[in-house]
Order: structure tokens, then sequence, then C-alpha cells
């Protein structure tokens, strides 16, 4: 099993548990393919009748199909997938809003599924203790250029180069839990001719 | 230090008698002068001097935040209780100047909620008197269910309907009792913030029914009513102050301490906000907790008191006062 291997670092850096059944009248899922097994395992053990309170959204990585139907197999009341997290964060919005209070979400996967999650789920009015998640998978990081503002995607490496300014960003831990990314400030401000070497650090 | 230090000196501008049990009173400041702000869901506490026993008790302020001239209370008299709510239903008129504090906030509305579900019983419909004129002022959805056990104590169950419509559904034990509480609390929006104010029975199956759908306690809201309970007499010794005080049967130990010119802290005067936790130096006997502020472990110590409801019963009690 490949736990989440997240070091522990500022406060704003978030930290994530392990899916248990919380009480609740919808259960709501969000996964993609490296947190699909934490849904098949908390299906597995739950109660009689719990699946019919279900609701899941996943987002498969191209062309694997043995999740889809091992996710579809549960018996879920709703089961749609997307090939993008931002579809599937989309839809994510519209089933909350109709959805009632004593509604509980779970988030399994990267990081940047479960932040953008948490941050649709907040929106829609949902208290964080209804929130739970579990991180697998890559550690790739959605990072926001503080300068141009740009939200750069499945960052790995420290520095990384924003696509948009072209400034070399030193990726921080400081977290917006509201753009649901980590920050990145230029690394070599006072003097941009300066060398850094960039590595491969978030994988 | 606390709220009811710096007391305000006000008139009684009117005295209603809403239904056979419940009584409204209405105080403007003695110059005229504008009251302090508040917001729905605030208390003030009544200082009432009745021969030479002086109580304080709290009450939720009904009339509108948006309205700084008078302040209204609600008043529902209480035969066994401490002689508090019989000294405002029989001695109190309009024109005696009286004392009052300034308010207290510990059941407001939280206002980043979609959706405000307020559940009043009885007597406990008056927080929330003025949490809906704030509400309907703002815009913000709201909803109140209304029971109380008869039609005729059910007091501004009529008015509420007039001036609120469909935002209000009332109840009442002789045509049929309240509401449907899972029904009600399974099919609220998210987002919904629930507020519950009356008998100590109906929070409790509030706050476990909506606990048990799945609802965060951050949104979940109460407020027991605040009235220190009487017993026997007891005595307590105060060890800073080297002093020993006798508390009256109606009487709370908050008040005979304050009687005694010792310092202590208080806010709701009702077990609630936690202000009054006094340490206990010795204990040879049994703390009545009445307060729904200590939890289990510090109860069975012994070691901790809520004296603006809580008493003792035993040979000796020393506080840290
Ligand atoms: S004064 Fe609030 S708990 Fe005692």
């Amino acid at each position: 099993m490949s736990e989440s291997l997240i070091e522990e670092s500022i406060l704003s850096r978030p930290t994530y548990g392990t899916l248990a059944i919380a009480p609740g009248l919808a259960h709501y899922f969000v996964a993609d393919a490296s947190g699909a097994e934490c849904v098949i395992r908390v299906a597995q053990a739950a109660p009689k009748g719990f699946m019919e309170k279900v609701h899941i959204l996943y987002v498969p990585t191209p062309g694997e199909n043995a999740l889809i139907t091992a996710l579809y197999a549960l018996g879920a009341k709703r089961f749609e997938h997307f090939p993008t997290i931002d579809d599937a964060i989309a839809r994510l919005g519209d089933w909350l809003a109709d959805a009632k209070m004593g509604s509980q979400l779970y988030l399994a996967g990267t990081e940047g599924l479960i932040g953008q999650a948490v941050a649709k789920g907040e929106e829609c009015g949902l208290d964080h203790t209804a929130v739970q998640c579990e991180h697998r998978g890559s550690l790739a990081r959605r990072v926001q250029c503080v300068h141009c503002k740009t939200m750069i995607e499945k960052v790995t490496t420290q520095p990384v180069k924003c696509p948009s300014c072209d400034l070399l960003l030193l990726v921080r831990d400081h977290y917006s839990r509201r753009l649901a990314a980590f920050q990145g400030v230029c690394i070599n401000a006072e003097d941009p001719t300066e060398e850094v070497e960039i590595r491969e650090v978030f994988k | 230090m606390s709220a009811s230090d710096h007391l305000i000196p006000v008139v009684v501008s009117k005295v209603v008698e809403v239904n056979s049990i419940i009584k409204r009173f209405e105080f403007k400041h003695i110059h005229g002068n504008e009251l302090p702000a508040f917001s729905g869901g605030a208390h003030i506490v009544v200082e009432m001097l009745d021969g030479s026993t002086k109580r304080k008790n709290a009450y939720s302020l009904m009339s509108s935040p948006f309205e700084r001239g008078q302040y209204a209370i609600s008043v529902r008299r209480d035969d066994d209780g401490r002689g508090g709510s019989k000294f405002m239903h029989e001695k109190v008129e309009a024109g005696m100047k009286m004392n009052i504090s300034a308010p207290v906030n510990l059941f407001s509305l939280d206002l980043r909620a979609r959706k405000h579900l307020m559940i009043a019983g009885g007597i406990g419909i008056t927080p929330f008197i003025a949490q809906m004129a704030q509400a309907s002022e703002l815009g913000a959805p709201f909803e109140l269910h209304y029971a109380a056990r008869t039609a005729a104590q059910a007091a501004y169950m009529d008015s509420l309907q007039d001036r609120f419509g469909d935002n209000v559904t009332c109840y009442c034990d002789d045509a049929g009792g309240g509401p449907d509480l899972a029904e009600l609390l399974s099919d609220q929006p998210l987002g919904t913030h629930v507020y519950v104010c009356g008998p100590k029975g109906m929070i409790e199956a509030v706050v476990k029914t909506a606990t048990d759908l799945g609802w965060p306690a951050a949104h979940i809201h109460f407020e027991h009513f605040l009235s220190p309970p009487v017993g026997q007499a007891f005595s307590v010794h105060l060890a800073k102050a080297g002093i020993d005080i006798a508390v009256g049967p109606e009487q709370s130990l908050l008040e005979a301490i304050e009687a005694s010119g010792t310092p202590v802290n208080c806010l709701c005067r009702g077990g609630a906000c936690g202000q009054c936790e006094t340490r206990v130096v010795t204990c040879d006997g049994d703390i009545a907790h009445n307060d729904h502020w200590l939890d289990d472990d510090q109860r069975a110590s012994k070691q901790f008191i809520m004296p603006c409801v809580s008493r003792f019963r035993g040979e000796r009690l020393e506080l840290d006062l």
C-alpha cells in the first residue's frame, strides 16, 4: 500500500488522514486513479445499505478501464467519471448545490484533486469537519505564481519556471485553501542572473 | 470584572401582560440616551432589589437589534423558582427605576450560514424574535419552528405569523405536538445552521438528532435557559478573602459572593459561558454541578465549581477566592 509520505511542515501545509465512514445522510466520494483503492476499501467495509447513500465521481488515468469497472461494481447510487479534475469538480458543484445538511465528502488521490474538491465543498457551504481526505499517489503540486497569478499544474521540481511570466519560482509549503494551490515566489529576485539548480523533489 | 459591574440605569417604560404566565418589560435609558448596540440572541442581566435581597437574572433581548431607543424582555412567571420572575411579575411597574447590564451575546447567528433554522420551545422564543428581525433585515433566509404547550401560552405566536408569514411554523402540544425533528433536520440545504432555545429535553433532542444525521457540531447552536436553581442554604469559606459566607435557599452562590464584596468573574450567570469558573480548595461534601461548562472529569475531581448555578451540600466547601 502506498501510504502518504508528506512530511511535517508549516501550519498551512495540508495534512491528510485515512477515510472512514462518518454518520451522514449522503456520502460523496471524489477520487482519481491513485485514490480509487481508498474508495473501494471503504465501500467493502461498509455496513449494509451504505452504498444506497453513496455518490462517486472518478477521474481515471487516460486509457485505464479496470478501476472504472471496479468502482462501478460497488453499486453506488450515482457513479460518474470525467477525463479531467476540473470537469469532475464542476460536477461535484452541481451535486452539492442540491445536497442537504448531513452530507459527508470523502476525497482520495493526489493533492490537486483533493485541494480543488475541498475548495468546492467550502464554496457550497460544507463545513470542513464534514470533509475527509486521504492522500495517495504523486506529490506533484498545484502552484500559483504569486507574481502573474498563473496556475501551474503538476509541479514536481524545485524551483519551477513560471510558464507565463518566466520567473523562477520557489515552491513554498505555504498553501492557499481558497485557491487550492501552493504559493510560488521568485527565488532570484535580487539577481535574476543567479543560476539555481532545478531538482525534481515532488514525486 | 464582568459585564454586570457596569450597570446602565434604566426606567421601566412599559409592562405588558402577554398571557397568564408571561409579561413583557420595556426599558429606556434614564436620560433617554441610546442603549448599547446588540445582535440577535444577546441577553442582559437585570438587577432586582427586593428588600434586602439583590438578585440578578439574565433575560434574552427580544426587541429589534436595529432599535436602540429601548430594550424589551419577556419573563415567564416561575413560582417554584428563586423569586426573580415572581418579583418581576409582582413588583415591577412602569415608571420604576432599575439597573441592567450591557448586552452580551452567547447565542448569536452565524452570519456565514446559507440559512438559519430556528427551533423554539415556550419562552425560548424570545432570542429568536430579535434574531428574526436581524435576519430579515439582512435578507438572510430563515425559518422558525415554535412549539408551545397550549395555544393560550404561546406568546407572540400570532404576531410572529403575521410579521414573518410562511417563515414561521407553530406547534401546540394540545394540537398534535412539536415538529418531527428527524424530518425537519433531514431536509435542510447545505450550509444551514440550526439554533435551539427551549426546555432541556428539546435542546438535547435537537442536538442528538442533528449529530446522528451527520450535522457538523459547528452548525448546531443552543442556549439553555439561564436560571440558577433553588436549593438548601449552605455556607462557604472564601480562602483568599478569609471569610465565611452564607448562601440562602433562593440565592445563587455567585450572588452571595458578590454580596460579600469579593471580586468574581461572570458573564452569562447561567452556567454556559465559563467566566465564573472557580477553583475549589477543599470539598467535604457534594457539589451539585448545574452548569453546562465543566466536563465530566472536572466535575468528578471536585476541583472546580461554577458559582452562578451550582450549589453545595456537605460539611465544608472552600473556594480559591
Ligand atoms: S457566569 Fe457564565 S458560567 Fe457562570
